[in-house]
């Protein structure tokens, strides 16, 4: 319940920040919005000297419009992300992702950098952006570059960024067409996904389907080639390595990578007909602790949780009312 | 290391472990005991406060982190010895049995109305999709936040 | 007009909403002020022999006072010794005590661990930050032995837990094997049941503060009562009972977990005792989920034979009861599923038997229904097996074998008395506010169109059994001091239930004086020293009835002054209950008020103190309909509706009552749907948080529709029953049969607890391809 003890220090810019883990290196970590860290660090499976707050760096929280690309700062939040008309307008599927971060509490303290370097893939946010082909920006002693998102992620919470380097911006082109879907698949509001998917532009990524947040190439190039939704769809689980988890087994993950490959397409094809309304599929980020478990961690290990993958009921519902829950049509 | 932190519209400065969770500022150092802790997974929401008029789990927030920043906690919601709509209409509308869950249901709620004054009952179980209850099966909470809903707009 | 029976907001809750409850972790009092903290070392494996215990980096650690195990337990009477030489034990089912010789569960342990989380040492510490830190570095030594997971693998008796004990089960009841009642039957189903381990989570874990001074040892504890703690802490700390007081402050929820207090809570207790210091602990959620016990954990087998025209002949099941590694209850819990196997039917033959076995898990208790609900899922389960088997619709098949209105008070086979009931028209009332039929109609169409998201609906009707210790009765102590206010002390300890609004009711409808001038005290020995608590739905038929009780005694006693003070005969002498004034009847000038007659006794109070003790137990019934979706392609449950009447009888307020229904209703729905404790092969906990464990939240449950159907008992003077576990006890087995009743037509049969996506989907497959072939 309590970190092990470690000496606090706020950057108070980017520069500053940098300087701080250079003097630091390994015995440092920087805190964005704390919520994939401080839960590490609570259960002692992290346990940094020197932690440097980058809350102070607000010039780093920012989302705006460069024409061909959105250009977001990596200490926006998931509740700013969430509710940006501008993202509303030009990447729904990435703000209607951040909405399903986790829970309103978490969402005003997690950070779309923090949830990008942390590098869970059971996590929403990296798959939209792997499915989005963001670019990230990142700062370092040797100044700025910039990184495909397609090599970033180098496996379970390992990216190619440097223990000195801070994430500064990701930038994300504007899609080619309105349709996109967003599936989360999990038990409860608050829980990780078992398994999601983003779709957008005839790319797909999966969530929770490997080490590292996958693109289903297999399914893009039979949706390249001309195949059906359903056709594209069963390959989704090609070139995944699912964990076993108290959840799910690998075949009912890659099973249900199939289904909401399928659903995703399906919904994704009927937006860009009708320009849907944004917020219309639920969505869930994934635990963090399946992946801890699964490495013999029986400790949860970070803090984006859940997520709402049905519309609550209550009296009165009417039946058949299907399209308000947020499913793709049958 | 030294923090200072407004809470309820107080100040407070003090001397603390760097490491010193909010949710522990607030109980041991303010004193202010009603914010309860629930888990260690920043699941069961109970600890939620404001921190600058939003929704945030104090135990993963470091009071580092906080200093400088305006807390509110549930008794620093009343105002004149008047309760706030929310907690008026928890104790109209039977929300809470044990209490446990209730401060940071309250201030889930509170933070919950101001982003989104008409909310539907779907939104309203989803927006607390963060707190957890043990007693009420969430019936009357749903309806008290529905109620204050009512009232507030 | 009386107050009972209207909806009363409660007197509790002004100050838990603005100022916050104070539980015992909030405790914030001159006796604890500097008190140490404490922190467990638990064991991370789950069946190990301890071969050594090295204390001494911890002990010099900054801020630690003292790192105790059991070594330093020498002011006590010893643990037994592991070769069972430690005396006899109750190896029967009698109440819920431990069994004790071989089968005895010391404080810290001994030389053996019997499961995760099992207390080993306990660091104290200035702060609890400093705690935490020094107990990483108390250093055991563990010796492995093979782990015993699951009831099946105790059973086999290949690994003794209590070696000395020769067995792995400590009580049994064994089921007869007799086949004679079913062989005359045309249709025969045989299904075997998981009611699987839960988790109670009460939103507060474990909490104990204690303190010595001038002799006497003040435990402040989160708990269901505070006169049992106290007993029980006689007993382990052999000290007299003068020398002990219990406080109990606000509980943030106990579900029968918080009975009594546990062997964590009483080695703190011991500490401040042994220390000289004043200490507090207050668990962590990761340690209240491998250390509090936890409920159910019940495989069964259940066998069900009747005729073709739906009508029920015979009934056997026949239960393993995992205890976890210590049988604290011994045989209680399986002994009433056994007491209520055949729930709300006529059925001539039942057979009903159990064996415990001892498992290294953590150890098994009372949870919401103990007992009661495992009974209940089995016979629904069966019943509606039994109607699959012969093409009858579950709710005609109950509807055939339901014990009728008239045959009250009914005996059942298996020696329970039924005091009132009337499950028919429990069921028509619920089946009509869900809109049965139209709900058959509905899955129909879904079916026919081959819809993605089938519908399933599930019924239950059920009885259960409240206040079983009604004999045992329950205190109040009612005074009405001379400004004419009241303090009602109770035996009763409310952690949620509101009982200090509804005590504070009764006051206000027998003595007309307004609740906002009664006082409700419950929790402390000192100043309640006898009661018996909150458990088992007791407290209104038995605490209330209590209270009735020591009002109409404070009421006569009222009466007598008042006539003295009128001159009056007393049976001139009227209290009226509107203005609460004494009156002469027929003479309104003449009055006087509470206070005035209280100061008028020599003592200057009216005081009445009274156990109210009843002969027999309570027997609650509703019927609850649940409507489910299932997404076909992924195994996805979604509540949609659940619809009740849990009759209680005689409802003293509404809002109580429903609030009650909602949260058991929540719980049973919980272990349908989504709760399961886990075990990997080497006793390794896999839900040992709330990340991991599935503990329900507002986005799975719909709201609830409760309808009101008030059936009376004979049993206490006000007529009731208990509500507390009913909501319970009748959801968890209408949702499973829900979800089982959306896969009918694939031919499935059935599908054990929790319905997770995984566990549907995989009998949905396996349907698929069966059906395929």
């Amino acid at each position: 319940m309590i970190p092990s003890s470690f000496t606090y220090k706020r950057a108070g810019s980017a520069e500053e920040a940098l300087d701080l883990i250079a003097e630091h290196g390994e015995d440092a970590k920087f805190l964005a919005g704390g919520h994939s860290l401080l839960p590490l660090m609570k259960l002692r499976l992290a346990a940094p000297e020197v932690i440097i707050d980058l809350s102070g760096l607000a010039d780093l929280s920012y989302i705006a419009d460069q024409g061909s690309h959105v250009a977001i700062g990596a200490l926006t939040r998931h509740h700013d992300v969430e509710h940006s008309e501008l993202l509303g307008r030009q990447l729904p599927l990435l703000a209607h992702a951040a909405s399903r971060v986790g829970d309103p509490q978490i969402r005003h303290r997690g950070t779309i950098g923090g949830s990008v370097a942390h590098a869970d893939p059971a996590s929403d946010l990296p798959a939209v952006l792997l499915a989005l082909d963001a670019i990230l920006v990142a700062c370092g002693p040797g100044g700025e570059r910039e990184i495909e998102i397609g090599d970033f992620f180098q496996g379970l919470f390992e990216t190619t960024l440097e223990p000195d380097e801070l994430l500064t911006e990701i930038r994300v082109p504007k899609p080619a067409s309105a349709g996109w879907s967003f599936q989360k698949f999990a038990q409860r509001g608050l829980d990780w996904a078992i398994v999601g998917c983003a779709a957008q532009d005839g790319k797909v990524a999966l969530v929770n389907m490997g080490g590292t947040p996958l693109r289903a190439t297999a399914v893009e190039s039979a949706l390249a080639g001309g195949a059906s939704p359903a056709e594209a769809a069963a390959h989704a689980a090609a070139g995944t390595s699912a964990a076993d988890d108290i959840r799910a087994t690998r075949a009912y993950r890659e099973h249900l990578a199939r289904v909401l490959v399928a659903r995703a397409l399906t919904e994704a094809n009927s937006r860009s007909l009708s320009r849907t309304p944004r917020h219309a599929t639920p969505t869930h980020p994934p635990p963090l602790f399946m992946i801890a478990a699964r490495f013999g961690w029986y400790l949860p290990v970070s803090g984006h949780h859940h997520g709402v993958r049905r519309c609550g009921a209550g009296r009165g519902r009417r039946w058949g009312t299907m399209e308000a829950c947020g499913y793709a049509a049958r | 290391m030294k923090v200072d932190l407004t809470v309820n519209g107080k100040d407070i400065t003090a001397d603390v472990e760097d490491r010193m969770l909010l949710v522990h500022f607030l109980r041991d150092v303010a004193n202010l005991t009603a914010t309860n802790i629930g888990c260690d997974t920043t699941s069961c929401g109970a600890c939620t406060v404001l921190l600058d008029g939003e929704s945030v789990k104090s135990c993963t927030v470091l009071a580092a982190q906080a200093s400088g920043h305006d807390i509110t906690t549930v008794e620093g919601l009343a105002s004149h010895g008047e309760m706030h709509p929310v907690q008026r209409a928890f104790h109209a509308e039977h929300g809470l049995q044990c209490g446990f869950c209730t401060p940071g249901m309250v201030m889930a709620i509170v933070s919950l109305l101001k982003e989104n004054p008409h909310p539907t009952e779907e939104e309203v179980r989803t927006g607390l999709e963060g707190n957890l209850c043990r007693c009420t099966g969430y019936h009357n909470i749903v309806r008290a936040a529905l109620a204050a809903a009512e009232v507030t707009s | 007009m009386s107050i009972l029976g209207t909806r009363v907001i409660r007197t509790e809750d002004p100050r838990l909403l603005t100022a916050g409850a104070v539980y015992v972790d909030d405790l914030r009092i001159p006796e604890l002020s500097g008190a140490a903290r404490v922190t467990f070392v638990r064991s991370p494996i789950a069946h190990a022999r301890i071969t050594g215990i090295d204390t001494t980096q911890a002990s010099r650690e900054p801020g630690v006072i003292a790192v105790l195990t059991v070594a330093d337990m020498d002011d006590l009477v010893p643990p037994p010794p592991d070769d069972g030489s430690g005396g006899e034990g109750d190896g029967g089912e009698g109440g819920p005590v431990p069994i004790g010789g071989a089968w005895a569960e010391p404080l810290l342990a001994a030389d053996t661990v019997r499961y995760v989380g099992e207390p080993v040492a306990v660091v104290i510490t200035d702060g609890r930050y400093q705690g935490e830190d020094a107990a990483d570095l108390v250093s055991v030594d563990y010796d492995p032995l093979p782990a015993v997971v699951g009831p099946a693998a105790a059973a086999s008796g290949e690994v003794l837990l209590f070696p000395a004990a020769g067995t792995n089960v400590p009580a049994a009841n064994e089921v007869s094997t007799d086949d004679t009642p079913f062989s005359g039957c045309d249709v025969v189903v045989e299904q075997d049941i998981v009611n699987q381990r839960v988790a109670c989570m009460p939103m507060e874990g474990r909490a104990t503060a204690a303190a010595v001074a001038g002799g006497r040892l003040t435990v402040w504890h989160s708990s269901q009562n505070a006169q049992l703690c106290r007993l029980i802490l006689c007993g382990a700390l052999s000290m007299a009972p003068d020398q002990i007081r219990v406080v109990v402050p606000d509980v943030g929820g106990g579900f029968g977990a918080k009975v009594g207090i546990d062997r964590d809570a009483i080695i703190v207790a011991w500490a401040a005792r042994k220390t000289g210091r004043a200490l507090r602990w207050a668990e962590t959620r990761s340690e209240n989920l491998v250390g509090m016990t936890q409920g159910r954990a019940q495989l069964q087998h259940v066998k069900i034979g009747g005729s073709r025209d739906g009508r029920i002949q015979a009934y056997r099941i026949d239960i393993l009861q995992d205890t976890g590694a210590y049988p604290r209850v011994g045989g209680f819990l399986p002994g009433l599923t056994c007491l209520m196997a055949p729930g709300v039917y006529d059925i001539p033959e039942v057979q009903a038997g159990f064996r415990v076995v001892v498992t290294n898990a953590t150890p098994i208790h009372a949870y919401r229904g103990a007992g009661r609900p495992e009974a209940a899922a089995a016979i629904e389960r069966a019943v509606d097996l039994f109607a699959a088997e012969i093409g009858m619709d579950p709710a005609e098949v109950r509807r055939r074998n339901f014990i009728p209105a008239g045959k009250f008070p009914f005996q059942t086979k298996t020696g329970a008395l039924y005091d009132s009931g009337d499950y028919e028209a429990a069921l028509d009332k619920v089946l009509a506010a869900a809109g049965y039929a139209e709900l058959r109609a509905e899955q129909q169409r879904r079916r026919a169109r081959g819809d993605v998201r089938q519908l399933g609906i599930g019924l239950s009707t059920y009885v259960e059994i409240t206040a079983a210790d009604g004999g045992a009765g329950e205190t109040a102590k009612i005074e009405v001091a001379d400004d004419g206010t009241a303090t009602v002390y109770t035996g009763s300890s409310a952690h949620g239930q509101g009982h200090h609004t509804a005590w504070a009711m009764l006051v206000q409808d027998e003595l007309g004086i307004p609740m906002d001038q009664v006082t409700v005290l419950h929790g402390d020995t000192d100043l309640i020293p006898v009661g018996v608590g909150t458990y088992a739905s007791r407290s209104l038929q038995l605490g209330g009835s209590a209270v009735h009780k020591a009002a109409v005694e404070v009421k006569d006693e009222a009466r007598r002054q008042a006539a003295a003070m009128l001159e009056a005969a007393e049976a001139d002498v009227v209290l009226d209950t509107v203005t609460g004034l004494w009156q002469v009847r027929g003479d309104p000038d003449t009055s006087l008020s509470w206070g005035q007659v209280a100061g008028h006794t020599s003592g200057g109070s009216l005081i009445a103190d009274v156990r109210f003790t009843a002969d027999l137990p309570t027997f609650p019934f509703g019927a609850h309909v649940s409507v489910v979706e299932v997404d076909i392609e992924t195994g996805q449950v979604t509540l949609l509706r659940h619809v009740t009447v849990d009759d209680a009888g005689p409802v003293l307020n509404p809002i109580l009552a429903e609030g009650q229904r909602h949260g058991g209703i929540a719980q049973g729905a919980a272990q349908a749907l989504l709760e399961e404790v886990l075990y990997d092969a080497d006793g390794n906990p896999l839900t040992s948080t709330l990340a991991d464990y599935a503990a329900i939240s507002a986005t799975e449950l719909p709201s609830f529709e409760l309808l009101v159907s008030e059936t009376p008992t004979t049993v206490n003077p006000l007529g009731v029953k208990g509500i507390g576990e009913a909501g319970t006890i009748g959801a968890t087995p209408a949702i499973q049969n829900a979800v089982t009743d959306a896969l009918a037509h694939l031919g499935i049969r059935h599908i054990d607890m929790p319905a997770t996506p995984q566990r549907v989907w995989t009998a949905i497959n396996a349907a698929q391809k069966a059906g395929k072939q």
